[in-house]
C-alpha cells in the first residue's frame, strides 16, 4: 500500500534498498545528500549529484531530466549518516523555468526494488523557489523512515546546501550547475510530451477548482487584475465536438515548461511548433491548465481547464464550474448586502428609540454613522464581487469561442463549419443563464443528452413578457420559433438518422416558424393537422413506447421487429390542447411519463392557461417538463443556492441562414446513410 | 497552543494566510465477538458556524457540505471513524480569502452524533491546520476528555485585514451544532 504523504508526515521503511522516483513536468536536477544527526553535510563527498553521480549507498542521474530514478542502499551509507535528503533543483542558466511555481508540482515516490510504491509525496505550494529538499530518509531508533519535507529555497542549490551546513556549498552548487549544463548540451532534445496516464506530475492546484476559486492553493488577498485575455484560446480551432485531432501545443520543443503547460501563453517568447511526428497521438490529451499565476494575480483562465476525458467533457465541467462559482460568489454578495441592510435598520431603530438622540445633532450623527457603516460594507462586498466577476468574465471570454457546436450559441462561427457528428455529444446548450448582478456574464445552460425530461416552451404571458408583446399571437409565434431552434439543435447534435422529429400542429398555426424543418426535409412526416392527425401520431408513438417497454422489460430487446427505427424521437406539440380529445390527452400524459426512458421526448409549445379547463389533471404533465421561455425570464434555479436565474433561449440571429444550412446537412447525411 | 491563546494567521513576511483546514479524526469502535455488526459505531461530526456580528449566517456540517458562498467546504460525513493513526476522518476547508465580507467569525465544533462521550472514543483528536504549508495551528486530544459529547474547538475571526485564530477547547454537550448554540454565543 502506498502512503500518500503530506508535508511533514513520515512513514516507516521496511526495506533498505530503495529507489526514489522523481517526476516533474520539466527537466530538473536530482541530487541526494547525506547528513549527520544534526542535519549537517560533512563534505562534498556526502553529496551525490550529476557531477559525481555515485557515492556510498547513493546513485543519481548524470543530467537534468523530467523523470529520475535514484538508487539508495541504506545499509551502505556510513555509520555517521543519519539522514539522506533528496534534493531537486531547476537547472540554472538555461532557457527553462527558474522557479518551481512556474512548473507542475514535482512528484516523488519511494519504491522497493520491485517497483512497489512505499510512499509518495507531491510537492505543492512552491513559488519562487528553485531548489527544494523533497524528502528525507532518516534513522529513528535503529530503523529507517521517510519524511515528506518540501522545503524550498529561492536562492537555489547554493542556499540549500549552505542551510545544510556544507562549508563548500557555493563551489558545489556551481560544479553541479556546470555538470548539468554539460549534460544539457549533450542531450539532443527536450523530453517528448508525456501522455496523461504516464504523467505522474500533478498541478499544484486541484484541477476541479476553477482558477478563481483558489481552493487549497494559496490565494493572494489583493484585488486581482486579470491580465489581457487571448482573443482566441489555443483550442479555438479544435471545436468540432471533441473528436478531431488532439490539439497541437506550441513550444514543446524549446520551452520545456510548455510540455505540461501546453497553454502557457509565451508572452513574447520564441514560438516553436513541435514536430508533429514527435508527438504522442495517444490517449486523452493532457488537460490545458491555467498557466501559473504571477504573484498577486489570479491565474489567467484557459478554455478546458477542468477534469474530463475529452475536451468536450472538460468544457462541460468547466461551464458547470463557472455556473457554480457565479452562483456562490453572488450568494456571498447578496448575503453581505442583506446583512448590511438589516444591521442599518436595527441601528436606525435604536437611534429612534434612544431619547438622547432627540437632543441636538446626536441623533443625526448616529444615523449618519449607521448609513456609513452600511455603505462601507456594501462597497467591500461589491469589490469582492467585482473581483470575482472580472475573473469569470475573462474565463467566459476564452471558453465561449472554444465551445463545440452543441454547446455554442447559434451566432458562433463553429456552426458555419458544422459537420454531422459521428457521436452524440455529452450535452446540449438550451440557452443562456445570467444574474442581475452580473449582466455581462452569460453561462451556457447545458443539459445532458439524451434528454431526461421533456421540454415545455411556454407561450403564455409571463411578467417579463408583459409589455413586450401586445398580442398573444406574436408570443405564440416566437415560442414556436424557439421550439424550432431547439429541435434543429437536437437534430444537429445527433449522428445521421439517430434523431427523429414529429410535429403536431392541429390548427396549422405554426406553419411559418416550422418552415425550416419542413423545407429541409428533416421531419419524419409533414406536421400532423387536425384531430385525426393528432390521434394518428400519438397512437403510433404510444405503441412504440409500449413495444420498446415490453421488449426491454421482457429482456428481449433483440426481438424488436426487423427494420425497427431505434432512433430517439421528439414530438413537438403546438397549440395544445387544440385538437386533443380526452383519449389524446391521456396518451400525451403517458408519453410524458414513460417516454423519456424509452427514447420518446415531448416538446410542448403551449400556454398553460389554455388547458386550464382540464383542471389539476394536467398538473403532473407540466411539472414533468422543463419549462423554457421564448423571452428572457427569471424562472430557473441553480442547484446550489437556488438563485432565480434569467433564462434566455438560444435563438438564431435574425437574417441568419445558419439554421437552414445546418438542417440541409442533416438531411443530406440522412439520405447518404439510409 | 493553549486554551484561549490567540495566534494571528499572518505570515511572517506580512502575507496573509489564505486557507485553513479543520481536521477531525477518531478510531472506529473495535469489533467485538461473533456479532461484529452489533458493535456501536462512533460517529463524530465536525461543523463550522459562520457568524456576522454574532448572528449565525451559515453553517457547514454534514447536511450542508458547502457554505452558500462556496468558501467553506466539508469533505463529507464519516460515520464510523478511521484506523486511529492520526489521519483526518472529516475535514472542513476554509478559503479565508473568499469568505463574504460580512462574516467576521467562524467557530469550529465537534459533536458526538452517536452519543458516546469523548471518554469512550479512542484516539480522537481535532486540529486546525494551515492548509498552505500543512502546519498545525492547534490540536486537541478529545479521547479521554471527560463526560462530554461536544467541544467548541476554536474560532477564526477577522482582525485588521487578516484573520486570527483563537483556541477555545470548551467542552459541551450536544448531538449537533444546534445544541451548542447557547454555549457558542458567549464565546464570540
Amino acid at each position: 500500500m502506498t502512503a500518500e504523504l503530506v508535508r511533514g508526515q513520515n512513514h516507516p521503511l521496511s526495506q533498505v534498498r530503495l529507489e526514489i522516483r522523481v517526476s516533474a513536468g520539466t527537466p530538473i536536477v536530482a541530487a541526494a545528500a547525506l547528513s549527520d544527526e544534526n542535519g549537517r553535510i560533512h563534505g562534498v563527498e556526502w553529496v551525490a549529484h550529476p557531477g559525481a553521480p555515485t557515492q556510498p549507498g547513493l546513485e543519481v542521474s548524470r543530467q537534468a531530466a523530467a523523470d529520475h530514478r535514484l538508487a539508495v542502499d541504506l545499509d551502505a551509507v556510513p555509520e555517521a549518516v543519519h539522514r539522506v535528503s533528496v534534493l531537486l533543483a531547476l537547472p540554472s542558466g538555461g532557457p527553462g523555468p527558474v522557479r518551481f511555481g512556474a512548473v507542475a508540482a514535482p512528484f516523488v515516490a519511494v519504491t522497493g526494488l520491485d517497483g512497489a510504491e512505499v510512499a509518495s509525496y507531491t510537492i505543492t505550494g512552491l513559488d519562487a523557489e528553485s531548489a527544494v529538499v523533497a524528502l528525507e530518509l532518516y534513522r529513528r531508533q535503529g530503523a529507517w523512515k521517510v519524511r515528506a519535507i518540501g522545503q524550498g529555497y529561492a536562492g537555489g542549490l547554493a542556499e540549500l546546501l549552505t542551510d545544510q551546513g556544507l562549508p563548500q556549498a557555493q563551489q558545489l552548487a556551481r560544479s553541479i550547475n556546470d555538470a548539468v549544463a554539460q549534460g544539457l548540451a549533450r542531450s539532443v532534445q527536450a523530453p517528448p510530451p508525456r501522455t496523461a496516464d504516464g504523467d505522474r506530475s500533478r498541478q499544484a492546484a486541484a484541477p476541479a477548482l476553477g482558477p478563481d476559486q483558489g481552493g487549497t492553493a494559496p490565494q493572494p488577498g489583493t484585488a486581482p487584475q486579470p491580465g489581457p485575455v487571448p482573443a482566441m484560446s489555443p483550442y479555438g480551432g479544435q471545436t468540432s465536438g471533441g473528436q478531431g485531432q488532439p490539439p497541437e501545443y506550441p513550444g514543446a520543443g524549446s520551452d520545456p515548461s510548455a510540455v505540461t503547460q501546453p497553454s502557457a501563453p509565451t508572452a513574447g517568447g520564441p514560438i516553436d511548433y513541435s514536430h508533429p511526428r514527435r508527438r504522442n497521438a495517444a490517449p486523452p490529451p493532457p488537460p490545458p491548465t491555467a498557466p501559473p499565476a504571477a504573484p498577486g494575480q489570479p491565474a489567467q483562465p484557459v478554455a478546458g481547464d477542468a477534469t474530463g476525458w475529452s475536451m468536450e467533457e472538460r468544457l462541460y465541467n468547466q461551464v458547470w464550474g463557472m455556473f457554480e462559482d457565479l452562483a456562490r460568489t453572488t450568494a456571498a454578495y447578496r448575503s453581505a448586502v442583506d446583512f448590511a441592510e438589516s444591521r442599518m435598520d436595527k441601528e436606525l431603530e435604536q437611534v429612534l428609540s434612544d431619547p438622547r438622540s432627540r437632543i441636538g445633532g446626536q441623533g443625526d450623527a448616529a444615523r449618519e454613522a449607521a448609513r456609513a457603516r452600511h455603505a462601507q460594507l456594501v462597497d467591500q462586498a461589491r469589490e469582492a464581487l467585482d473581483r470575482d466577476l472580472a475573473q469569470l468574465k475573462a474565463e467566459a471570454d476564452v471558453v465561449e469561442p472554444a465551445l463545440p457546436p452543441a454547446y455554442a450559441r447559434w451566432d458562433s462561427p463553429v456552426w458555419h463549419g458544422y459537420r454531422v457528428p459521428m457521436e452524440i455529444p455529452m450535452a446540449l446548450r438550451l440557452g443562456d443563464l445570467h444574474l442581475p448582478e452580473a449582466d455581462r456574464i452569460r453561462i451556457p445552460m447545458l443539459v445532458r443528452l439524451p434528454l431526461e425530461r421533456g421540454l415545455w416552451i411556454d407561450s403564455g404571458r409571463t411578467e417579463s413578457s408583459e409589455g413586450l408583446f401586445t398580442d398573444s399571437h406574436a408570443l405564440g409565434r416566437l415560442a414556436m420559433e424557439t421550439a424550432v431552434a431547439h429541435a434543429a439543435r437536437l437534430l444537429a447534435a445527433y449522428p445521421a438518422g439517430e434523431f427523429t422529429v414529429h410535429v403536431i400542429d392541429p390548427a396549422g398555426s405554426g406553419a411559418q416558424p416550422l418552415a425550416p424543418l419542413v423545407q429541409t426535409g428533416v421531419l419524419a412526416a409533414p406536421p400532423a393537422l387536425g384531430a385525426a392527425g393528432v390521434t394518428d401520431v400519438l397512437t403510433r408513438l404510444t405503441q412504440r413506447v409500449d413495444l420498446v417497454q415490453m421488449a426491454v422489460r421482457g429482456g428481449a430487446a433483440d426481438s424488436l421487429p426487423p427494420g425497427f427505427d431505434t432512433s430517439q424521437q421528439l414530438l413537438i406539440v403546438n397549440d395544445f390542447p387544440h385538437g386533443f380529445d380526452d383519449r389524446a390527452v391521456n396518451q400525451l400524459r403517458y408519453l410524458a411519463d414513460e417516454g423519456p426512458a424509452f427514447g420518446v421526448h415531448l416538446m410542448m409549445v403551449a400556454d398553460r392557461e389554455e388547458s386550464s379547463g382540464y383542471g389539476p389533471l394536467l398538473d403532473p404533465l407540466w411539472r414533468s417538463l422543463l419549462r423554457l421561455t421564448p423571452v428572457p425570464d427569471d424562472h430557473l434555479a441553480d442547484p446550489w443556492v437556488g438563485h432565480a436565474w434569467t433564462y434566455e433561449p438560444s435563438l438564431v440571429p435574425p437574417g441568419s441562414q445558419v439554421l437552414q444550412q445546418v438542417l440541409t446537412q442533416v438531411a443530406a447525411a440522412r439520405t447518404k446513410y439510409s | 497552543m493553549t486554551k484561549g491563546q490567540a495566534i494571528s494567521l499572518q505570515k511572517n513576511d506580512g502575507g496573509s494566510l489564505t486557507a485553513v483546514r479543520m481536521g477531525l479524526g477518531w478510531q472506529a469502535a473495535p469489533r467485538r465477538g461473533l456479532f461484529g455488526s452489533r458493535t456501536r459505531e462512533v460517529d463524530l461530526d465536525a461543523s463550522a458556524v459562520l457568524f456576522a456580528d454574532k448572528q449565525p449566517v451559515d453553517v457547514v456540517f454534514f447536511r450542508h457540505l458547502v457554505s452558500d458562498d462556496g468558501s467553506v467546504r466539508h469533505t463529507g460525513d464519516n460515520l464510523v471513524g478511521g484506523v486511529g493513526q492520526g489521519g483526518d476522518d472529516e475535514a472542513i476547508l476554509v478559503d479565508l480569502a473568499r469568505i463574504p465580507v460580512h462574516i467576521d467569525q467562524i467557530v469550529f465544533t465537534v459533536n458526538s452524533f452517536t452519543g458516546q462521550t469523548f471518554q469512550e472514543v479512542q484516539n480522537a483528536f481535532c486540529r486546525l491546520v494551515d492548509e498552505t504549508n500543512g502546519q498545525e495551528l492547534a490540536r486537541y486530544t478529545l479521547a479521554g476528555g471527560g463526560q462530554y459529547t461536544a467541544q467548541i474547538m476554536a474560532k477564526v475571526h477577522r482582525s485588521g485585514s487578516g484573520w486570527t485564530m483563537t483556541a477555545l477547547g470548551n467542552p459541551a454537550n450536544g448531538r449537533t451544532f444546534q445544541d451548542l448554540m447557547p454555549s457558542i454565543l458567549p464565546l464570540l
